[in-house]
């Protein structure tokens, strides 16, 4: 990003509540703010409709000057439909002088030219926010998912934390507000943005995958378009090039992504050898998908030690044990750090709610290690306990880690009217350890759900080994499909093809070898084809 | 039986483990001076033919099943006297749960030997730390062992599971290093380090070459924390070349856990970092039948402690009579081996093993309706007739 100043445009870049990164427009700045009085920020100075313009010139000549100190965030909440009528605008909380710590710090806000057209303004959350000398009211914008990423590590947000946390804090007026709550209720985490096409048709981007992949996506293909489903495919290679360096994905499937907000996924072969990051979490990042949904739901007609198991597993997926800060103290003593904020572990606890109330349960649990990691989980824990809150109809509880391994592995039935959400590592682990009670990798879908963009996928490997013979079986990405249906809001499409799938399962006579069976792939995907509805 | 296989004396175990002497030749590891388990460690104290060994119920069910033991010790003239210490995690208010807990630390220290119940841990932020955790490092037990074995008799749904964990308990996850950066971010520090990961390593390979198991599993993530998981795999697989007739493998913890519910029977002793431990103990626990009835115990090289293997404080059935003693007697029996007192650690099991293989008595969690006490009197009848 280039950051130098101009007018009129802010561009804000770091971790906000809803993106990674976000824009701001400055709308108004009132002279008397010029002088360091801040509270001439009102939203009732919100412009009129049609004074955008005008009043984005006004910044224009203040803004240059000015600016260049930073700006405070003040207050901000949703604004769904339109600018004009002030009523729909909360008033913006009342600036607090003495607030302590920074929840925004310093370096995160920057002038950067204009970009993006303002009449997108609608829909998008306004920040009002106020600089040394020049007050305003900051209109975010987000930017497409993608630009997000050139260079995000990890690790980034904590490291600059921590260097500012020392220095007197002139953001002290950020502070408290940053503190009370980051996502406005009524905002639904994730929705699925897409809309339909010219004909009817929502378009997906697919990734078939190697190895197996493409026999299975087939499949996937096949029985979509006899279902009649009103998804069209748009195939993307994603097939890993280093540039710079770096492990990137081709801009051309980005850009598919990114315009079609949805994507299914086959099994990838990670290239072995160095300077590859594994294309799963090279996705992850691109597209920052924070939660990572993981229904297990026992097979009729496959015979595991566990009957009627139906468990739904949320999991944090971007910071955590896995935040990859980790560094060799002296030969011999490593550190890693496992990252916890109550920014992410907001998004993804308000997702688990929302989820809940999606799929029609009516508990969350978190699961934690409060009683070790006091302070880690015990963030994570109390972030549940405030968002719960905002869900009155969802019965909130949270148990420790250990138990829930107890618990599920003695008798999984309890958890089944239930959604688990929890940290990343502990995610990691007692989501494979569920696809071990069904039977295998082989069977669980998966999605990853992201602000901007969601992939599902199938998270067992490419097999390689049986490549191109039509032996796989497709379940895993099938049900991963239906996932992304129900994301997409076509449940009948969904509830249609998921019935088929399971009666050709418990029948048992036309299924594939992993299971037992001595059916093809396409005979699988056939007899699927005739059970629909 | 565990009696005849993983259970032999941890001091035969030790001693008998001779590595091959591999180390003069590497100069990055010339100057060892942890992790040589090759002597006797173990020197418990013996005053007037009796052992003194330190004893802290614990929370919850602990004085239940402590009582439990101490009447089955007792019964069958056991050459042991109880030194007891009734620390408690529970927040009461009572000043003194910090002085009691300097006081089982110096007991243990004495005494070199305990049997302990858990300890509650509050969940709130102002509580303490946890004094499991506490005690572990203050002590040193760096080792520990759970064994997780199908009773005869007791059907679950996994049949013939047969595993050892050993779990490092004195660093990783555990290590209690956390600070707030700025307020809502939170950063914790795992910390491994190449002596400890060797000493855990010897530690589970000793063990599996005197029980005579042929197969040490090491359990990591080194594929998303590629420095630290990756010192311990390494370190492992370094070990593991010291020891030729063990078969050694490594496996991802995410799949460790999902082959521990579908095939369980592949796994034989699985060496780990703290928190995977804490998570497939509870999981291994979960296959044979709970916490109720998974001995363990953690060693060090001074002190050895005997505990449950699954560690569960169990508040909720306290003083309801209901608490399943098989983990803490179990536990007691390996203590027993350990100060090489084999006939009455065997009568003891023998014992436990035939009153849940009789299936007449069993307490609640093993499906029963009988109590602590009566399952205790039915042990104690067994002892009497054998």
């Amino acid at each position: 990003m280039t950051e130098k100043p101009t007018n009129a445009t802010v561009r804000a870049s770091g971790t906000s509540p809803l993106t990674s990164r976000f824009t701001c427009r400055i709308f108004e700045a009132s002279k008397d703010s010029m002088d360091g009085k801040e509270e001439k920020v009102r939203c009732s100075q919100i412009p009129p409709e049609a004074e955008y313009e005008r009043w984005q010139f006004q910044l224009d000549s203040a803004a240059s000057g000015g600016i260049r100190d930073g700006i405070h965030l003040l207050a901000f909440s949703h604004y769904y439909s339109r600018l004009a009528p002030h009523d729909d605008v909360p008033t913006p909380r009342r600036h607090v002088p003495d607030g302590r710590g920074s929840g925004l710090p310093e370096g995160r806000f920057r002038i950067a030219p204009a970009t993006n057209n303002l009449h997108d303004f609608p829909r998008h959350p306004i920040y009002t926010a106020t600089t040394r000398r020049v007050a305003a009211i900051a209109i975010v914008d987000h930017l497409p998912a993608v630009t997000m990423l050139a260079g995000r590590a990890f690790a980034a947000p904590a490291r600059q934390c921590l260097r500012q946390a020392n220095r007197p804090s002139r953001w002290a007026p950020a502070l408290a507000l940053a503190q009370s709550r980051t996502y406005a209720e009524k905002a639904k985490v994730a929705a699925f943005k897409g809309t339909k096409g010219n004909d009817g048709k929502f378009t997906v981007s697919l990734i078939e995958g190697d190895g197996i992949g493409p026999e299975i996506a087939t499949s996937v293909k096949d029985i979509y378009s006899a279902a009649n489903v009103p998804i069209k495919w748009e195939s993307v290679d994603v097939t890993p090039r280093l540039k710079d360096g770096k492990t990137v994905i081709p801009d051309e499937s980005i850009e598919s992504i990114t315009k079609n907000y949805v994507a299914l996924k086959g099994p990838l072969a990670t290239p072995i050898g160095k300077g590859h990051v594994s294309l799963n979490l090279t996705l992850r990042r691109t597209f920052n998908l924070f939660a990572n949904v993981r229904p297990c739901r026992s097979i009729a007609g496959y015979k595991t030690p566990y009957d009627d198991v139906d468990t739904v597993l949320i999991r944090e997926n971007t910071e955590g044990e896995y935040s990859g800060i980790e560094h060799v103290v002296v030969d011999g003593v490593v550190q890693s750090i496992k990252l916890i904020t109550r920014e992410a572990s907001e998004r993804v606890l308000r997702y688990a709610f929302q989820h809940a109330r999606e799929i029609g349960r009516k508990k969350v649990r978190a699961v934690h290690k409060a009683t070790i990691m006091k302070m880690s989980d015990g963030l994570f824990l109390s972030t549940a306990r405030d968002v719960s809150k905002d869900f009155p109809d969802i019965e909130f509880d949270a148990e420790l880690l250990d138990n829930t391994c107890l618990k599920m592995v003695t008798d999984p039935v309890p958890y089944n009217d239930k959604v688990l959400v929890m940290p990343n590592l502990y995610g990691d682990i007692l989501s494979d350890m569920c696809a071990g009670l069904i039977g295998g990798l082989g069977l669980t879908p998966s999605g990853n759900i992201g602000d901007e963009c969601s992939i599902f996928e199938a998270v067992h490997g490419s097999a390689p080994d049986i490549a191109g013979q039509q032996l796989a079986n497709p379940t895993a990405l099938l049900l991963s499909s239906i996932m992304m249906l129900r994301h997409m809001g076509l449940s009948d499409n969904a509830n249609n093809i998921e019935q088929a799938i399971f009666k050709v399962l418990a029948e048992g006579k036309t299924i594939t070898g992993d299971l037992g069976g001595k059916s093809k792939t396409f005979e699988y995907a056939d007899a699927v084809i005739k059970s629909l509805k | 039986m565990l009696s005849r296989t993983s259970q032999r004396t941890a001091q035969t175990l030790l001693r008998g483990a001779k590595p091959v002497s591999r180390w003069t030749a590497g100069p990055s590891m010339a100057a060892r001076t942890f992790a040589t388990v090759n002597q006797d460690i173990f020197k418990p104290t013996k005053f007037g033919g009796k052992y003194t060994v330190t004893l802290i119920p614990g929370d919850g069910i602990g004085a239940e099943v402590s009582e439990s033991v101490k009447e089955i010790f007792k019964a069958d003239n056991v050459p042991v006297e109880w030194e007891q210490v009734n620390v408690s995690g529970v927040e009461t208010g009572d000043k003194h749960a910090e002085t009691l807990f300097r006081e089982a630390i110096a007991s243990l220290k004495r005494n070199k030997l305990g049997l302990k119940g858990i300890l509650h841990t509050p969940v709130e932020r102002s509580g303490h730390q946890s004094f499991n955790v506490a005690l572990r490092q203050e002590l040193d037990i760096y080792a520990s062992i759970i064994l997780i074995k199908n009773i005869p008799g007791y059907e679950t749904r996994h049949k013939n599971v047969d595993l050892c964990i050993v779990r490092e308990n004195t660093e990783g996850e555990y290590s209690g290093l956390e600070h707030q950066s700025v307020s809502g971010v939170v950063e914790s520090l795992k910390i491994i380090t190449r002596a400890k990961s060797e000493r855990i390593a010897k530690f589970a390979f000793a063990f599996a070459l005197a029980n005579n198991r042929k197969k040490v599993t090491c359990i990591h993530k080194a594929n998303i924390m590629k420095l630290a998981d990756g010192l311990f795999r390494n370190t492992c697989k370094k070990v593991a070349e010291d020891y030729p007739s063990v078969e050694y493998s490594d496996m991802i913890v995410d799949n460790a856990s999902m082959q521990c519910v579908s095939r369980p029977q592949q796994f034989d002793v699985l060496v780990m970092p703290n928190l995977y431990g804490g998570i497939l103990s509870n999981i291994g626990a979960g296959l044979v039948g709970g916490p109720g009835i998974v001995p363990g115990c953690n060693m060090g090289r001074e002190v050895a402690v005997f505990e449950p293997g699954c560690r569960h404080v169990g508040l909720d059935i306290q003083g309801k009579d209901q608490a399943n003693p098989t983990a803490l007697i179990l536990s007691a029996a390996m203590m027993l081996r350990h100060l090489g007192l084999d006939d009455h650690a065997n009568r003891i099991s023998q014992s436990v093993y035939k009153v849940i293989e009789d299936g007449n008595v069993r307490t609640r969690d093993m499906g029963g309706d009988n109590t602590t006490h009566e399952f205790t009197r039915a042990v104690l009848g067994q002892m009497e007739k054998a």
